[in-house]
């Protein structure tokens, strides 16, 4: 522009790929700490909060690894939509579906034994999310549709449609007034994976999904469509891979491990359907992807930092008086310094000109 | 019913006036080629800002004013990374709205319930708002389509390569057109919360930002299009509200479900009609960086 002008670097530094996110990192939590301390709040404190209390007992450690699990899910998801240039930004919307199409297995199994009940919603959950996936994948493919807006707007849609369902024909009628379904069977609940333990089968299925993920994208072909039809469209369309099939999959994908995610929370973590049954989950994810450069392996320890956060953050609005906001803003810095990070490891900036 | 008429009316266009500004503001980023999704940020930035500003300095106009600003700052920021940075435009409106939510959040937050100071109807029970919001209409629909100015914008949208290789200041005008989409999303914002709502509360703007994305896609280039579009949207939300009143037996929340998913049928009626890809800008979203 007038003041700043960029010069493409020749070829990128191993190096460079890897301490970009970290800086990014750094720099916005000192511009979050300018911040605190502009509003009065002890640093010290802050630090206790978000950083040590999180990572030094057995119990909090636990929580952070169950925090880090939906992200983990829903993010291995996107980094197949955003490499292959597509933008799913409604996971939270297939997140709540795959909540409500598994928590209806759970319901409707209420008062049964039988192992077959928790793969059911588990699979039913899945399959929610990859169905409402497939939405806005669809009008893109049939009607051009920016699959931005129409993802967006689903999102609303399925939480509307699940405050609909827990205080209508799913409320539990014995719970009084309280918006809320039956509380889940223990059949129907994801237990812990040892006697007294937090973490249940559901880390194991991000793992596996962190696993697929680097198999398919580092060793498949449908890896490499999927890249290809991200960096160069055209050249991907010449080499025969089918533009429309390539969107679907990637949101069948995506969708489907959002899905996955919301049965695996409502189940494990909350045991009913409530009328909100996310954090934005869904869209902490597209950060988490974003500050894992877009590999599964980046992505699954992304996830951990922002779980940290995330549970510093719920004690941080009781110690320190800092409203959820707080966290919100600090994503969005934290996603503009990672694109700022991108920017500079690709171009020279030159002042003047 | 006759007499009620007027009156219904006015609040169509209230309940609309917010889409037509912010909608107005990004036909023209759109139109010289770059693409904002930080509108929802911009958009409540300049509620939650404008609130505050209005109860400090005890001023609803003060408060609209430095709410357009607050979202013109925000626009700064996204002109910043998206232009100057040459980020990715989705990624980079996105993070500018997740930003904005949270912020927006912090600021507002001890102005939760509180009244804010009056702004008196200027001529037939309308606000000095929507009467601007007729001005930036016929004078946006001017700028774009009779002005040098106009035809410089839109070409640098139709092809940056083209327009620079002309000795045309692409990323200059790109500038201008952001500031200025920054500066109409914030103040739809305080309009909703100054004049619309009368109040402040989290998360208000209920994806009218992206309502107002959708609104620009179905313009297909038109701004009267998109100011038909933006009307039809008002009635809508009116209606919907009435039924919710007047208990005509849906469940509310479906009700509530009718704004985006009449975003989601208006665009695909607008493909049926053969539109498909109509009017977007030819480098719409395309990063521009300037060789020497």
């Amino acid at each position: 522009m007038m003041v700043l002008s960029l010069v493409p670097r020749q070829g990128v530094s191993r190096v460079r790929e890897i301490v970009t996110p970290l800086v990014a990192f750094v720099v916005a939590l000192v511009i979050a700490a300018l911040v605190l301390l502009a509003m009065g709040k002890s640093l010290k404190t802050a630090a206790d909060v978000y950083v040590v209390e999180p990572l030094t007992t057995a119990w909090s450690l636990q929580e952070v690894i169950l925090k880090a699990t939906p992200l983990t899910l829903i993010a291995i998801g996107l980094i197949f939509a955003v490499r292959a240039n597509r933008w799913n930004i409604g996971a939270e919307g297939q997140y709540v579906v795959g909540g409500m199409f598994g928590g209806w297995v759970a319901i409707a199994a209420h008062g049964m034994e039988g192992v077959w009940i928790l793969p059911a919603m588990l699979i039913a959950g899945m399959a929610g999310g990859l169905v409402y996936g497939l939405i806005p994948a669809a009008l893109r493919n049939r009607f051009g549709i920016s699959e931005i807006l129409s993802s967006l707007m689903l999102v609303y849609v399925a939480e509307l449609a699940l405050d609909y369902l827990v205080r209508g024909p799913w409320r539990d009628r014995t719970a009084f007034n309280f918006p809320k379904s039956v509380n889940f069977d223990a059949a129907a609940t994801l237990g812990p994976l040892w006697e007294g333990g937090k973490l249940h089968g559901g880390v194991l299925l991000a793992l596996l999904a962190v696993l697929g993920a680097v198999v398919l994208l580092g060793r498949s072909r449908f890896g490499f469509a999927v890249s290809a039809t991200g960096e160069a469209p055209r050249a991907a369309n010449f080499a025969g891979f089918n533009d429309h099939r390539l969107t679907l999959a990637v949101f069948a994908i995506s969708g489907a491990l959002a899905g996955l995610a919301g049965i695996i929370e409502v189940s494990a973590n909350m045991g009913q359907l409530q009328p909100s049954i996310s954090q934005g989950y869904g869209f902490t994810a597209i950060i988490v992807a974003f500050l894992g450069r877009l590999n599964p392996v980046g992505a699954l320890v992304s996830a951990l930092v922002l779980a940290i956060l995330l549970i510093g953050s719920e004690t941080a609005q009781i110690m320190l008086k800092l409203p959820f906001d707080m966290t919100r803003a600090f994503m969005g810095l934290l996603l503009l310094c990672i694109l700022a990070g991108e920017a500079l490891t690709r171009y020279k900036v030159r002042w003047n000109a | 019913m006759i007499e009620l008429l007027p009156l219904i009316l006015a609040t169509v266009i209230t309940a609309a006036t917010p889409l037509v500004i912010a909608a107005l503001g990004e036909h023209v980023v759109e139109r010289s080629g770059v693409l904002n999704l930080g509108v929802e940020g911009m958009m409540i930035m300049g509620a939650s800002l404008g609130f505050a500003g209005a109860v400090v300095l005890d001023n609803s106009y003060l408060g609209l004013a430095i709410g357009a600003l607050a979202g013109m700052v925000m626009a700064g920021i996204f002109a910043l990374f998206a232009l100057g940075l040459a980020t990715n435009q989705v990624a980079t409106g996105l993070a500018i709205t997740i930003f904005g939510l949270g912020l927006a959040g912090l600021i507002g937050q001890p102005f939760v319930g509180q009244p804010r100071p009056p702004i008196p109807a200027l001529v037939f029970g309308l606000d000095p708002i929507v009467c601007l919001s007729f001005v930036l209409m016929v004078g946006t629909a001017w700028l774009l389509n009779r002005t040098r100015a106009g035809l410089i914008l839109r070409g640098v949208g139709e092809s940056h390569g083209s327009a620079h290789a002309l000795g045309l200041p692409v990323l200059k005008v790109r500038l201008l057109a952001v500031l200025f989409g920054g500066l109409c999303a914030g103040l739809a914002g305080a309009y909703l919360s100054l004049i619309y709502t009368r109040f402040w509360s989290p998360g208000m703007t209920a994806g009218r930002g992206w309502i107002a994305l959708a609104l620009v896609v179905f313009a297909a280039g038109s701004v009267w299009r998109l100011v038909a579009g933006a009307y039809l949207f008002g009635a809508i939300l009116i209606a919907q509200l009435h039924a919710q009143a007047g208990a005509i037996g849906i469940p509310s929340q479906f009700l509530s479900m009718l704004p985006y998913l009449m975003t989601i049928v208006a665009l695909v009626v607008l493909s049926m009609a053969g539109r498909r890809g109509a009017g977007a800008a030819g480098s719409l979203g395309q990063p521009f960086v300037p060789d020497r």
